[in-house]
């Protein structure tokens, strides 16, 4: 069973490395939209993948390490079901963005950049969207909320279970 | 030929038939007849008028009035109403929803809409929505009409300077590109707008995407350039979409790709997306960025001009400044010169943020003063209180204080007063902001976005927040102030590029305008501004305090103690300052001291 999953696993990580490297082509300058998406589908890098984008792209692994750790959307650890960012910027925190952020870590119990052990959660800060005539932003998976208040925290987490 | 008075037409697309549109037809057919007016109104069969999910849908001319949701028992009301009495039934209007702007209202009088003409008249995703305005006219006056040197010239004469916040004359950047020797040349859009707060570029790309793109082309042709690149930051991703509809949308118009406007003129352009790195707003980083790189800076000479993508002559420019390009070609130098200061010319957009009553986007002519920014455009201070300071420039720029209200916002007034205008963020902050506070604020970020390339940059800004932070737990010690002097100026002088050397600023300007606020909190372990924390304390004021117990049973650590109906107290050794028991009190018997 255990090696079941594991292959499974391998192959799930193979089958992203794959379609990346078919839609923009195995070239360096490709590197980081190529990241990107496998970082999107797999939510994470995986040590797996990096492997195989080295093998492909012919780029030596320190190389490829290189930029998956430079860029803050890449993600070298696993990440939670649902990825929590709080805009940090200084238009939301003069508008009430640090009771949000404490509001943020009191409910979820986890610090900037932590992932809940049920693997539910993670909680990580971004640098501002640009959404700043509507602060405090957060935004959970892919969408995005305005105006939030502290009161609103357990009401929006709510909506992901 | 038969004369009628009034027509009405019914909408028959498939989703009004699935609603009824040909039973209300025919009632509407019959009810005239039993009226008597079949004569005098005919009824058409139209295709869809506009609002067909509140349908079944009909339209009456010739007052234009546009009727929604029907069923066949309203038609005898309706047309006794309408048809008869002459009266519009309110109940089945058409009402267009509200649509509200938050991020850009009407211009007030200060403004000048030049790089925002179009958001929000025009619709981005349709090439011909930008044509009627006048676009790409300015494109095919210069391929038609001009040659390369002649506009160069021209945007030369009109003074435009790089709206990306450093002001290099962008005439005379591409005419170093253009004189750089090496093949093929690029052009590339730095569209990687990271400084907290500011959105003007995101709100251009994402509502007249085609303005960047005709300003591009214009540039590539000046330059001799065949392929370029917008660099968008991973951030905006309605911004990327946005710019790939309009890429493709110009390729199938002839305005990309080969042979642009039947000339010999080729050039195509492609979006490349960040994946959150502030520094990548740094041309050599971005650079680095687009080539598949870790996004570094390197140092500058040789700058891109000479060797930019690739070891090639590239010109980079900011969205805004690209948005420039097409209105001066068409309005003239002349136009464009005739707005702005001797050394700044045209028009500036800003993100207003803070605590203003207007926030959001604004375009003014450059000469305008930071008091008109404020009280005119952005309607003053929220809630009747007092401006404290502003913030230019973003995380690399400054704060200033109300003395410098006055100051006239161009490139050199701004940098004299310690600030920059760096890409056009501006964040207004009341009496109750504390200036150590914003200091430390700002430096967290520029520490956590130095990319470690350089010593003086990624050591010296974490030993600024150190001290900074150290300071606001009330751990200030003498001697503080210096060494953040000391520290400033390594970093500005030593650093490789701009971040590095920006990064002191917010520091650097709050200790010479706001030094006050800093020995406060080192000396008197007071912050003026009541919010760093470890300096606050929460007193209950005996002759309001009632003692109803609600401060007590709410505070989560036990600080308070109080009989009923006796006067509280709070223990300052136990207590938080959560300011919770200051939330619940109703007596307003909470204060911070």
């Amino acid at each position: 069973m255990q090696s079941e999953n594991g292959n499974h696993k391998k192959e799930k990580i193979l089958a992203a490395v794959e379609a990346a490297i078919e839609r923009y082509g195995a070239r360096r300058e490709e590197l980081i939209p190529i990241l990107s998406d496998i970082n999107r589908v797999l939510g994470y890098l995986p040590p797996e993948a990096l492997d195989e984008v080295s093998k492909r792209l012919k780029e030596p692994h320190s190389q490829v390490m290189s930029v998956a750790s430079f860029y803050q959307m890449l993600s070298t650890k696993p990440r939670g079901k649902h990825v929590v960012q709080f805009c940090e910027s200084a238009p939301c925190h003069v508008v009430g963005g640090r009771e949000v952020w404490e509001a943020l870590q009191e409910h979820l119990q986890l610090g900037a950049g932590e992932t809940s052990p049920d693997g539910q959660w993670t909680l990580i800060t971004v640098s501002c969207l640009g959404l700043c005539s509507v602060g405090p932003v957060i935004v959970v998976d892919e969408d995005v909320y305005g105006n939030v208040t502290p009161e609103r925290v357990p009401e929006i987490l709510a909506r992901y279970h | 030929m038969k004369y009628y008075r009034s027509h009405v037409l019914v909408c028959v697309d498939p989703e009004c038939l699935g609603r009824g549109a040909h039973e209300i037809e025919d009632a509407l057919q019959d009810e005239l007849v039993a009226q008597g007016l079949i004569d005098e109104v005919q009824v058409l069969e139209t295709s869809r008028i506009g609002a067909c999910s509140d349908g079944p849908e009909l339209m009456v001319y010739p007052e234009g009035v546009h009727y929604v949701g029907l069923s066949v028992d309203d038609i005898p009301y309706l047309v006794e109403e309408h048809f008869l009495k002459g009266r519009v039934v309110q109940k089945f209007l058409y009402t267009k929803p509200k649509f509200v702007d938050e991020e850009l209202s009407a211009p007030t009088p200060k403004e000048v809409r030049v790089v925002l003409r179009n958001c929000g008249k025009i619709d981005p995703q349709n090439i011909e929505d930008y044509i009627a305005e006048d676009g790409y006219q300015a494109l095919a006056k210069v391929l038609t009409e001009m040659t390369p040197e002649q506009v160069i010239e021209e945007i030369k004469r009109a003074g435009l300077r790089g709206r990306g916040g450093a002001g290099f004359p962008t005439g005379r950047k591409w005419e170093l590109t253009r004189a750089a020797k090496g093949e093929p040349k690029y052009v590339i859009c730095n569209a990687d707008e990271g400084d907290p707060g500011a959105f003007m570029n995101r709100r251009v790309l994402e509502g007249d995407p085609h303005s960047v793109i005709e300003g591009m082309i214009i540039a590539a042709y000046a330059i001799g350039a065949s392929q370029g690149y917008i660099y968008c930051r991973a951030e905006y991703p309605l911004a990327v979409s946005t710019l790939n509809i309009a890429i493709q949308q110009a390729r199938n118009f002839g305005l990309l790709g080969k042979n642009i406007l039947g000339t010999d003129f080729s050039f195509d352009l492609e979006v490349r997306q960040g994946a959150g790195a502030f520094v990548c707003g740094e041309e050599t980083a971005l650079i680095a960025s687009i080539e598949g790189r870790r996004g570094e800076p390197r140092p500058r000479p040789p700058f891109p001009a000479q060797s930019g993508l690739w070891g090639k002559p590239t010109n980079i420019n900011n969205v805004e400044t690209y948005a420039n390009v097409p209105q001066i070609i068409l309005k003239g130098a002349e136009w464009f010169a005739s707005m702005g200061t001797e050394k700044s010319k045209g028009t500036k957009t800003f993100a207003l943020a803070g605590d203003l009553n207007h926030t959001g986007l604004i375009e003014v002519p450059f000469g305008i003063t930071l008091r008109e920014i404020v009280y005119d455009v952005g309607g003053g201070i929220r809630d009747g209180k007092a401006f404290k300071a502003i913030q230019t420039g973003g995380p690399m720029g400054g704060c200033l204080p109300a003395d410098y209200l006055d100051l006239p916002v161009d490139y050199e007034s701004l940098t004299a007063a310690g600030s920059i205008m760096g890409s056009g963020g501006m964040i207004v902050m009341d009496e109750d902001t504390c200036m150590v506070d914003i200091a430390r604020f700002f430096m967290e970020f520029t520490q956590d976005e130095s990319c470690g390339k350089c010593t003086p940059c990624r050591i010296g800004t974490r030993r600024i927040l150190e001290i900074l932070t150290r300071i606001c737990e009330g751990k200030g010690q003498d001697g503080d102030i210096e060494t953040l002097e000391y520290l400033c100026e390594q970093i500005r002088t030593n650093s490789l590029c701009g971040l590095g050397q920006g990064a002191p600023n917010p520091v650097a300007s709050t200790l010479k305008h706001f030094r006050k606020e800093y020995e406060a909190h080192i000396y008197e372990k007071r912050c003026p501004a009541k919010v760093c924390r470890a300096l606050i304390r929460y007193e209950i004021l005996p002759e309001a305090c009632t003692g109803c117990t609600v401060c007590a049973r709410n505070c989560p650590v036990g600080a308070i103690s109080g009989e009923r109906r006796q006067v509280h107290v709070i223990d300052p050794d136990v207590c938080i300052r959560c300011g919770i028991c200051m939330q619940v009190c109703n007596f307003n018997a909470v204060v911070i001291e």
